[in-house]
């Protein structure tokens, strides 16, 4: 790769989407930090509070209760979506007309609204009805997802995968079709198992998209609201309340503006935070 | 090993497929069938519930203002997008890498931390409970995006065809729209459905920058999902009816898919 030249008039060609973004992150995350930092009796009369939604929502049960929650979740989608995906992926053919159907077949999940995902579940999953559902009791398990949180949580997190997954295989696919032929060549040649030609071929050749695959699916699951919401509300209970629907209810149900935007702005920090550590770990794996 | 593989595949796609054909399932039987028990397929086959979307104008309304925001939001992404990419990929300026890290870092912000402020914002500005305010508040997460997966093809353009244009006497513009974006074409492509696809599937932003005249089909379906009782059939055939868009553009790009998400570095 040649080395880019020093222009300080490139800055020109980034203006109109610097002022867009500013408009839409700049704005808004400030208006966020002024609420966290006021409180109010009446419109349009605030007074500063300092550090006291922060305080109150570190020291909140309910918050940490919607953190905990969203990590299990992460941590669950992310075990099994990653692993799922690779294997899938590595099942897939790797030519023939067979491989435009089966992209498309497993991206069409992608393109279905985040809402009628969450409706098609919950349709899909209803104890009576519902070809999950039914099933499930039919097989003789107890299961009803508006009433058992271990139901619920079953639901959103196969919802998920099934939401999901196709990505991870859609990316693992790509720097898999990004191995030539001669290198499976020289492997069968040389007498390689497959596990060998795995290990020492094609998941090295896969490593950077899986991380860009793996961030993703954090961001992404981290910030999910639509499905769940729309699946479960949340419940049974708190049970299924993750951070961006806790944060919806304080801030839209509930009208807390203090406490939703300390919530948004510790929340956005973490997400922040994340990001940049995969950031530099990403650029670094690139330059070297 | 072969016919391993082959049923990994069509396991998955089958999985895929049954919530998928479920909704349709539902969506052409009558609702007293629906509550009547569980059933494989439709036993009195009934086309009222596409009727009803298909003559009702705030259902169909509905699907006219999405699109509306969609388009809007995919043609402002990907053309502020273009100058910006060529600029990130071919030069160094000062502040470069802090810029691009801040504009990904707001494809990665949670879109609940700014529902409230934004409904200030575009009320502020005039613009709420119309298209452009959803097609502008989307390019919050869009733009970065179409910035990324644009770098990653024009950076797989070599710079020499850059350098003989401007040496050809080609002004910045002309060589921009008349030899660089026809070779950047299929990267082009790729973004668009991207940014098509990431506006046609959000819905706390959509729902809450409008009320009642440019209300989009996602809100629609919440609306009837809670108040008009719980009319499944109806919900079924609005939620399959979204699914057209999609598998129409996915099949425009069905060549290049798995080559952006790896170039594109989704």
């Amino acid at each position: 790769m040649t080395t880019k030249t020093v222009n300080q008039k490139a800055w020109f060609l980034v203006l109109p989407v610097l002022l867009i973004v500013a408009l839409n992150a700049i704005i808004p995350l400030m208006t966020v930090v002024n609420y966290s930092v006021q409180d109010t009796f009446s419109p349009g009369v605030f007074f500063f509070e300092g550090t006291k939604w922060y305080k109150e929502v570190l020291s909140s049960p309910r918050f940490h209760g919607a953190l905990g929650r969203q990590f299990l979740f992460t941590a669950i989608i992310l075990a099994i979506e990653i692993p799922l995906g690779v294997l899938v992926a590595l099942a897939m053919p790797r030519k023939g007309p067979w491989v435009s159907v089966c992209l498309v077949l497993m991206a069409l999940p992608l393109l279905i609204p985040w809402n009628v995902v969450g409706a098609m579940w919950n349709i899909f999953a209803l104890p009576d009805i519902g070809l999950l559902g039914y099933g499930l009791n039919w097989l003789g398990f107890d299961y009803n997802y508006t009433q058992q949180p271990v139901s619920a949580w079953m639901t959103v997190v196969l919802m998920d995968v099934w939401h999901w997954t196709s990505l991870v295989v859609l990316l693992a696919y790509a720097g898999l079709s990004s191995i030539p032929d001669a290198y499976y060549q020289a492997a069968k040649i040389d007498g390689a198992s497959a596990f060998a030609v795995f290990r020492y071929i094609q998941l090295p050749k896969m490593k950077r998209v899986l991380i860009i695959a793996l961030l993703l699916r954090f961001m992404d699951s981290f910030m999910v609201y639509t499905e769940p919401f729309v699946l479960t509300g949340g419940g049974p209970g708190n049970s299924t309340t993750f951070l961006s629907i806790d944060l919806v209810k304080a801030a839209i149900g509930e009208f807390n503006l203090g406490i939703a935007a300390a919530m948004s702005i510790l929340y956005f920090l973490m997400t922040l935070l994340v990001c940049w550590v995969f950031y530099t770990a990403m650029m670094r794996g690139e330059d070297s | 090993m072969k016919g391993a593989k082959i049923a990994v595949v069509f396991v998955y796609i089958l999985f895929l497929m049954l919530p998928i054909y479920w909704l349709l399932n539902m969506s052409f039987k009558t609702t007293n069938e629906i509550l009547g028990g569980f059933s494989w397929y439709p036993q009195e086959f009934t086309l009222d519930s596409y009727k009803t979307i298909f003559t009702d104008p705030t259902w169909y309304g509905g699907y006219i203002n999405s699109l509306s925001y969609v388009l809007m939001n995919t043609v402002i992404s990907v053309s502020l997008a273009l100058p910006a990419a060529y600029a990130f990929s071919r030069y160094r300026f000062l502040g470069d890498k802090h810029l691009f890290f801040w504009l990904l870092s707001n494809r990665m912000a949670p879109p609940a931390v700014f529902v409230l402020p934004f409904v200030e914002l575009y009320s502020a500005l005039k613009l709420f409970d119309t298209p452009l305010a959803v097609a502008l508040a989307h390019c919050l997460f869009n733009v970065p995006l179409a910035v990324w997966i644009l770098e990653g093809f024009m950076s797989g353009v070599p710079r020499e065809v850059d350098e003989t244009a401007y040496i050809d006497g080609y002004s910045f513009p002309r060589f921009f729209i008349k030899i660089f974006m026809p070779l950047i074409a299929a990267g082009i492509g790729v973004t668009a459905f991207f940014c098509f696809m990431f506006s046609w599937v959000e819905m706390l932003l959509a729902k809450n920058l409008t009320s009642v005249a440019a209300k989009p089909i996602v809100a629609v379906m919440t609306r009837t999902a809670s108040t008009a009782g719980y009319e499944l059939g109806l919900l079924a055939a609005a939620g399959a009816l979204t699914l057209i868009p999609g598998v129409i553009v996915i099949w425009f790009v069905r060549k290049h898919i798995a080559k952006g998400f790896a170039l594109g570095r989704v």
